[in-house]
């Protein structure tokens, strides 16, 4: 379906990312919004705040990160699209409400706009130091998806793609920026509402008698959902349930859910992993990067070209679920991968564990606080091109 | 000689039984506890208010009390610890005309989540908040808790209490809340008839349900069973009706003040929301009317 004009602001704008993924949210139908303030994270909430009562939203500034985190969940089963913004010292504080929306199947959108830690760390300048506490942050085994923008506009475009995953896969979703995204400046284009697509949600329309709240339909992994007020008598908890939803803590019933619930996303990782590529073929290095660092990661590779190096371009849109299926052929067809970040080696993980020594794997990371240097980046190309 | 008991062949169905999800029958709840007595008075006063049931939403938190919400027949949510306010704030603007009604117990809703009890008394949100204060974490093996009087052995106070407790209707009376009363598991009558006037009353309610925990609490204590606990509220308990709540703190084994302490009029978070925002924004206000299909 389409997207709904009223949160659609058409046009040619200059934004910033924190606002720009506001749009992106209001394009995609968000109508709650619970905040908590944190620098860099806090223009998007005051966008929202000031857009909400003129669109017949809802913004609510609540008293912490976890009241934040677990009224939009609440908005969601009230029948409503809801997200929540934050960076580093609140994303901690959400981490109970990922794994109990993950449980519960409670389709969400978290911004997180990384800055450098731990702890209160640099509130105001970049990281990438989120990513894998994004995918490992709550306790127990589930699966999440995480969108990495590089633009003003990818974070508009991302958000959107964010809350649409979020309904097709009923699962948190997290929108990765930094800082510098965050509050970079540039052309943001918002396209008409006829133009933008929308996942609905998947309400159910099946009797009310035997309708199964946690029962996927016809051989799909996905259960339909439903709302308060709808005479269903729905009942979700965040202990291991069966398919009514109620409580049934057996080793059988935990086997049965946990791998449903890590299964529908990985089963279709080749949907979700969205990734730039750029003269892949025939490259002895490919530099496999996202968020601001792919930024500077195509000025390195420029430098390296000019140089006569054979050098790729991976973008990773999609950082998790992680694109195994993308890295794995690639390692093997290359000499060397370098993996920049602005962390000190989160996914050069991931990066390494597919490569699974097929090739070389280079990581350019620091603790945060700016961005790479390009000449950082091209003097690992260059070592692993050796 | 012997006596044949005999039972009729159909008994008459009980009222409460179609709230319930008698599939999931036994509960969970020990001999003696008092959580399915106010599972029964809440019942009793859904149907006595004939309250739209399939607008009602019940949230529960984590612990004893927290699985009230897995038996009973409405839509129901057993959220995490300490975290049920929040998601039913979320619940409620996010639908209005749902009635929200959380029902926890004195660990959840005054240790872990009395940040967001507080806060959400303070906003008016028209929330209906049930509290089964056993004074212990009871689930959990029966450890000290926010509610728990001076003087008392728990898990973790194997040599007895020495801090104080939080006097629950004080503080909610402090942070806000419009109505607030307190009443025992002997008191089923006057209780399902506080939880029938707060289904009628926007903003935020609260009532305290003193409740006795045999296994746990009252063992440790030499307290006896759940039914020493029941002559004890009836000897010791006192109604006053309107009462001053700093004058309704518990101890160990004396006087229970119960009663109907706070009944005032404050316009409830929505109100005041949709209220400032029209005469901030006159026609360019658009009010949030719940879920749209999209």
């Amino acid at each position: 379906m389409h997207a709904d004009p009223m949160g659609v602001l058409t046009g040619s704008h200059f934004l910033d990312g924190d606002h720009a993924a506001c749009e992106g949210a209001l394009a995609a139908g968000a109508r709650f919004a619970a905040g908590y303030p944190i620098t860099p994270s806090t223009e998007v909430v005051e966008r929202f705040s000031q857009r909400a009562p003129k669109i017949g939203a809802t913004f609510i500034q609540m008293e912490d990160e976890l009241a934040a985190s677990i009224a939009i969940l609440g908005a969601a089963w009230g029948g409503v699209k809801a997200f929540t913004v934050t960076s580093g010292p609140g994303f901690s504080l959400m981490m109970e409400h990922i794994g109990y929306a993950a449980m519960t199947e409670t389709p969400c959108v978290f911004i997180d706009v990384q800055r450098g830690g731990p702890s209160t760390g640099l509130p105001t300048l970049p990281a990438q130091a989120d990513m894998m506490q994004v995918k490992w942050g709550s306790h127990g085994d589930y699966e999440i998806i995480a969108l990495c923008p590089n633009s003003p506009q990818e974070c508009f475009d991302l958000t959107i793609k964010a809350f649409n995953f979020s309904e097709q896969y009923r699962v948190p979703v997290f929108v990765m920026l930094d800082e510098v995204v965050g509050h970079m400046t540039e052309k943001v284009v918002i396209p008409r509402a006829s133009d933008i697509e929308i996942e609905p949600r998947r309400w159910t329309s099946q009797d009310k008698s035997s309708f199964r709240l946690f029962a996927p339909v016809d051989g799909e992994q996905v259960p339909e959902m439903t709302r308060v007020g709808e005479g269903y008598n729905v009942h979700v908890t965040g202990l291991t349930h069966d398919e009514r939803g109620y409580p049934n803590m057996t080793p059988a019933m935990q086997d049965k859910l946990v791998k449903r619930l890590i299964s529908k996303i990985r089963d279709n990782a080749d949907k979700i992993c969205l990734t730039e590529q750029h003269d892949i073929e025939g490259a002895d290095v490919v530099v496999v990067s996202y968020g601001i660092t792919s930024r500077v990661a195509q000025r390195a590779i420029e430098l390296a070209r000019a140089e006569g190096l054979r050098v790729g371009s991976l973008r990773l849109l999609t950082a998790w679920p992680f694109p195994e299926h993308i890295i794995r052929p690639l390692a093997a067809k290359v000499k060397g991968l370098v993996v920049p970040e602005l962390n000190l080696g989160q996914m050069v993980r991931e990066v390494e564990r597919c490569a699974a020594g097929q090739c070389r794997v280079a990581h350019v990371g620091h603790a945060g606080g700016t961005v790479h240097q390009p000449e950082e980046i091209l003097k690992a190309i260059r070592e692993v091109a050796r | 000689m012997s006596t044949t008991l005999t039972c009729p062949m159909t008994a008459p169905p009980n009222p409460v039984e179609d709230l319930l999800r008698t599939e999931r029958m036994p509960h969970i709840w020990c001999p003696g506890c008092g959580i399915g007595t106010t599972v029964n008075c809440f019942s009793r006063a859904l149907i006595d208010s004939k309250i739209d049931l399939q607008n009602l939403s019940i949230v529960s938190g984590i612990g004893c009390t927290g699985r009230v919400a897995g038996y009973v027949n409405l839509d129901s949510f057993h959220t995490t610890h300490g975290r049920a306010i929040p998601f039913a704030t979320g619940l409620k603007l996010a639908s209005p005309e749902t009635t929200v009604v959380v029902y926890s117990g004195d660990g959840d809703l005054f240790a872990i989540g009395g940040n967001h009890l507080i806060h959400a008394a303070r906003r008016n949100l028209d929330l209906k908040v049930i509290c089964v204060n056993n004074l212990t974490y009871a689930m959990t093996g029966g450890q000290t808790g926010p509610a728990t009087p001076l003087d008392v052995i728990t898990a973790t106070a194997p040599y007895g209490t020495y801090d104080p407790a939080f006097n629950l209707p004080a503080l909610v009376e402090a942070a806000g809340a419009v109505y607030v009363a307190r009443w025992t598991t002997f008191h089923v009558r006057q209780l399902a008839k506080s939880m029938s006037e707060i289904f009628k009353k926007k903003g935020f309610c609260f009532i305290e349900i003193v409740s006795p925990c045999p296994t746990l609490y009252q063992r440790r204590n030499k307290m006896g069973d759940g039914l020493d606990a029941m002559k004890y509220y009836k000897e010791c308990s006192k109604t006053k009706n309107g009462c001053p709540t700093n004058e309704v703190g518990l101890t160990k084994s004396g006087e229970i003040i119960v009663g109907k302490f706070v009944d005032r009029e404050r316009p409830d978070f929505t109100t005041m929301m949709r209220n400032y925002l029209e005469h901030q924004l006159g026609d360019e206000y658009i009010p949030a009317e719940g879920p749209e299909c999209f």
